[in-house]
């Protein structure tokens, strides 16, 4: 007889209720003494530091999973919280194809055979002008690239995210064509500040972040990063990428953090820190995020206004 | 029909004034409760301005609401001036709580951001509005020229749906059913007026 799941969502454990009951866990071990008990009884990934992490303090898991985008479950900031519960990432597999010399449909655990994880803490503006401290754990991109071998013809990376309207409420919405698609230029790929992001403050991704795979970079606007990667192809032009699809005006293919090149609609010269609560004002955004040092000349000769 | 309006006489105006300064103290127990998430900023700019808005397509509800005989007319001084609140406290929460008094952007955002622009226009719009309420003014002004100045009204919620609808990355159900209210609102006027008592009469 085959198993029958009659369990709904109903019987889940509201999220708030279960952070309550980590939250008592975490006072009963500090009650103890014991740390142990204190830390969930999940297993830590091990990931080495990188010079690449920022020393600001970073934000709460709290702020990090519980306020992001990812339309995927919702336009709200809380929707990703709320309704990416029932995605299914595992099994996860990456079709890798275009102009590599090993294409192919690769479960996660090879995709992420060989490459050393690192802890990479990196600012994480959003093009809406608030930003984020996050402590990411991934790999970089160019060691995956280098595995499938790039062909001499691929000048770009483009990304897709998976698509299943069934545990993601949101796909249902006609606003955005799914999937989900971004791109980098493959110079931008293979820069060792892109990481493919695995989890983050030493637990496998949150679903609400992009679980179990997806993109960071951090010079660039965080609808960059794309999330729960099921796709990636090496192509020779520029390939098309969903804010843009959308809203050509407004979001470039380049999207880099610059505080110079205002958003038609919105200022990019400041952002709001979230966490630093209702009094906290505004700090300066900085060129590249805060990253100008190492990806600069990767823009060298080129009018980033226009460009942008 | 009859039996609701003389139920609704007996309900003072200060109901009315209370019930819209509820959700004003909801949202500060809130905030101080720590309740609004990790970004206590925009909740509360946005809950204000959303407040604003939805009490501004109250007052303009009245009229049309007359029209098919349900008057709500001597409540519609508190729903406006409830409105001007909840817009002055939005702008304040832009200036202070998400522009943290950057002054130098705030002029920058007025002069360049269509957006900012529009939402200032109808804050502004609501001043001689919130200004002339009284019955003293009414009375000042005369009853014609008090109708022609609060038709200003019309001006301010085009401009605050068209606030909205600007900043908003993507365009979902809830600012559409504020365009197609707004739409609905404003079109019910330009039907030429037919009065209750008449029809009643007919």
């Amino acid at each position: 007889m085959r198993f029958r799941n009659d369990l709904t969502w109903a019987d889940v454990t509201p999220r708030p209720l279960w952070l309550n009951r980590r939250v008592m866990l975490a006072g009963a071990g500090a009650l103890l003494a014991t740390p142990a008990l204190a830390t969930p009884a999940l297993a830590r990934i091990e990931a080495a530091k990188s010079a690449f992490s920022t020393t600001d303090a970073p934000n709460s898991l709290e702020d990090i999973t519980t306020y992001n985008n990812f339309y995927e479950f919702g336009t709200g900031k809380e929707d990703p919280a709320t309704y990416a519960g029932g995605l299914t990432t595992d099994p996860w597999s990456i079709v890798i194809d275009g102009l590599v010399d090993k294409p192919g449909t690769y479960d996660l655990a090879d995709v992420m055979k060989d490459q050393p994880l690192e802890e990479r803490i990196y600012r994480f503006r959003c093009v809406e002008a608030w930003s984020m401290i996050v402590p990411w754990i991934g790999f970089e991109m160019a060691g995956l690239l280098n595995r499938v071998g790039v062909q001499p013809g691929a000048k770009f990376v483009a990304f897709e995210t998976l698509v299943r309207p069934e545990e993601m409420p949101g796909q249902s919405s006609p606003f955005i064509e799914w999937p989900y698609r971004e791109g980098l230029r493959l110079d931008e790929a293979m820069h060792p500040l892109t990481i493919l992001a695995t989890g983050l403050y030493g637990e496998p991704m949150p679903k609400q972040n992009g679980a179990p795979i997806r993109l960071v970079v951090p010079w660039k606007y965080g609808f960059k990063s794309i999330k729960s990667i099921v796709k990636i192809s090496l192509v020779a032009e520029m390939p098309k990428t969903t804010w843009n699809m959308l809203q050509p005006g407004e979001y470039g293919f380049y999207s880099n953090v610059n505080p110079t090149v205002d958003h038609p609609r919105w200022s990019q010269a400041s952002e709001r820190r979230i966490g630093s609560g209702l009094f906290g004002g505004r700090q300066d955004t900085l060129m590249f995020n805060g990253y100008e040092e190492q990806v600069a000349s990767l823009y060298a000769g080129q009018d980033l206004a226009a460009d942008y | 029909m009859d039996r609701l309006n003389s139920a609704l006489r007996r309900v003072p105006t200060w109901v009315v004034y209370l019930a819209g300064v509820l959700p004003f103290l909801w949202l500060a127990w809130n905030t101080v409760q720590g309740n609004l998430g990790p970004d206590p900023v925009k909740a509360v700019e946005h809950r204000l301005g959303e407040l604003g808005l939805q009490l501004l397509l109250a007052s303009l509800a009245v009229t049309p609401l007359r029209r098919v005989g349900l008057n709500l007319l001597r409540y519609r001084r508190a729903l406006g001036l409830l409105t001007f609140g909840y817009v002055a406290l939005h702008l304040t929460a832009w200036v202070w709580l998400d522009m943290g008094l950057r002054w130098s952007e705030v002029t920058a955002d007025l002069w360049k951001r269509p957006y900012i622009i529009l939402g200032m226009v109808g804050f502004v719009v609501l001043l001689p509005l919130a200004a002339t309420s009284s019955n003293a003014a009414i009375r000042r002004i005369g009853p014609v020229a008090w109708r022609r100045l609060h038709r200003l009204a019309y001006v301010a919620v085009i401009a605050g749906v068209a606030h909205l609808l600007l900043l908003v990355k993507v365009w979902t159900l809830s600012e559409l059913t504020y365009v197609a209210i707004a739409i609905l609102l404003l079109g019910v006027r330009l039907w030429p007026a037919t009065r209750p008592q008449s029809r009643a009469a007919a």
